[in-house]
């Protein structure tokens, strides 16, 4: 009782934050900055808000943004789950891979745009390259070390069980013994590649988005703009993450709770 | 039928630098069809290399594990195995980690779920089928391990110190229980342990092996009637003589 008591005030807390945050912000704007162009106020903000939802523009960048979002890091799943499994399971793919893999990684991923543009030229799936190099090193390295954590226990109780061939070994004992790990590598993934999405869409590969239309806002010089969509890369980001954990703490990860909490 | 023959097992290990470590030398013994083992020896005499090899887990070695009549080359269905903790799947439920030998052989899933049951049955944990390891003592998860064995229908079960993680009582109630799925199930059963109490309640013979190199240093029938009184003379004379045994290095 009084834990659930104690989280409610905790949460009261954390709104209360929230609250002071737009009151600074709002005294900030209105009484010391006094320029809506270097600072727009909460309320310039939710007019512009209103604004931009009644042209009917934002769903339209959601939808691009989406489509960038979702070929950048599907990619990313697609090829860093596999080719981390593989490393995790065989040390000779590991010897292989490891020295190309840890030389790509440092590039940032903004350092691709130049060969992107004239790999892929000015499509979504420029915008989606661009994020799947952001998304694909975290779900390859966690796969990776989440394999390798497998306890070797797992593998042999396995094998004593008739489960002998590697791909079942895989598919039944080290993908779940991994899945801990590969979740938060997926979870990282999706906040990197999220921060590349403005920076994909930044070259202009499209004409919506949401990492676009702050460009275009910001050339436009509508500054309270800006701040919606600052704003709304924020509380979406926030949302996907939230989505996440919350399917797989209540479908896969079930298991988990009550190991360490 | 359970009947196991090893001949002259060898096992060394290269290390990576330094001379070749022998931790099994020239090993024979014949274990009848359900008849209960225990293996004792002191820590590092390669009681677990010994167990892993007649489960086919380690290769390597050199002479021969035949069970009933067919060498062993790898892990086979034929052969249970439980280990000493840990080794339950912790994303499988209870019911889920019985089954899962039954679902690698394809098994239909309610016959898996039937014959699970049964076992969980077996080891009186009916209630909990739907827990996950992480929510059983460890009295419980040994029990499930057991029961997880079972479930494929082995003729040998080997125990790699099952209770050494558990305290005394639970320890006593398991070995209680095993002896009573032993007399249900007649199993051959294979079981390691450093404890010699655990032996002498347990086993129909205990061999004992010596330090390291491993060898068979005696073998010691044990004729007492089950239940076994812990607290009888003969109990503590068989006892001594075996904790004798162990502390003289095995010079008979």
């Amino acid at each position: 009782m009084r834990n659930s008591e104690e989280k409610k005030n905790n949460q009261w807390l954390g709104i209360s934050a929230l609250l002071l945050a737009l009151v600074i912000w709002e005294i900030a704007a209105i009484v010391i900055v006094r320029n809506s162009f270097i600072l727009p106020s909460p309320p310039d903000v939710f007019i512009a808000f209103v604004g931009l939802l009644e042209k009917g523009r934002l769903l339209l960048d959601f939808e691009v943004s989406m489509v960038h979002f979702v070929i950048g890091l599907g990619a990313a799943l697609l090829v860093g789950i596999p080719v981390g499994i593989a490393m995790g399971w065989s040390h000779r793919f590991d010897a292989f891979l490891d020295p190309l893999i840890e030389l790509l990684r440092p590039i940032p991923p903004l350092a691709w745009i130049p060969f992107v543009i004239i790999w892929f030229g000015l499509t979504a799936y420029s915008a989606g390259f661009v994020i799947f190099i952001g998304a694909i090193f975290p779900i390859i390295i966690n796969t990776y070390s989440g394999f390798r954590g497998v306890p070797r226990i797992f593998v042999e109780t396995g094998r004593m069980l008739g489960c002998t061939k590697s791909r079942d070994l895989i598919r039944h004992v080290a993908f779940p013994a991994a899945l801990p790990s590969i979740a938060a590598g997926i979870r990282i993934a999706t906040g990197v590649g999220w921060m590349c999405l403005v920076a994909a869409e930044l070259f202009g590969v499209s004409n919506n988005g949401l990492g676009m239309a702050l460009w275009f806002y910001y050339d436009l010089h509508q500054m309270d703009c800006v701040v919606v969509y600052m704003l709304l890369l924020g509380i979406i980001g926030l949302a996907f993450d939230m989505i996440f954990r919350y399917y797989m703490d209540r479908y896969f990860l079930r298991w988990q709770t009550g190991e360490v909490a | 039928m359970g009947r196991l023959v090893i001949r002259d097992l060898t096992q060394s290990f290269q290390k990576d630098c330094g001379p070749e470590l022998v931790a099994l030398d020239h090993i024979s013994l014949d274990v009848d069809d359900k008849e209960f083992v225990c293996i004792l020896g002191p820590s590092g005499c390669g009681k677990t290399t010994l167990l892993r090899l007649i489960a086919g887990l380690d290769t390597g070695r050199s002479g021969s594990v035949v069970l009933d009549g067919e060498e062993i080359r790898g892990p086979s269905q034929k052969i249970g195995f439980v280990f000493q903790e840990y080794s339950l799947f912790p994303w499988r439920n209870v019911t889920d980690n019985i089954a899962f030998g039954l679902e690698m052989q394809k098994k239909p899933r309610d016959e898996r779920y039937r014959i699970a049951e049964q076992y969980l049955k077996l080891v009186g944990l009916t209630q909990f089928a739907n827990s996950y390891p992480s929510e059983l003592s460890g009295g419980m998860r040994q029990r499930v391990a057991v029961a997880r064995a079972l479930a494929l229908d082995p003729v040998i079960l080997l125990m790699d110190e099952p209770f050494g993680a558990l305290d005394a009582q639970t320890r006593n109630m398991l070995q209680k229980e095993l002896l009573e799925i032993w007399e249900k199930t007649r199993k051959t059963i294979i079981f390691i342990t450093h404890s010699v109490d655990e032996a002498v309640y347990l086993s129909d013979r205990i061999i004992v092996l010596s330090p390291r190199p491993g060898r068979v240093c005696k073998i010691v029938p044990i004729d007492l009637p089950r239940p076994r009184n812990r607290t009888s003379t003969e109990f503590a004379t068989l006892r001594r003589d075996i904790l004798d045994l162990i502390s003289d290095n095995c010079v008979v």
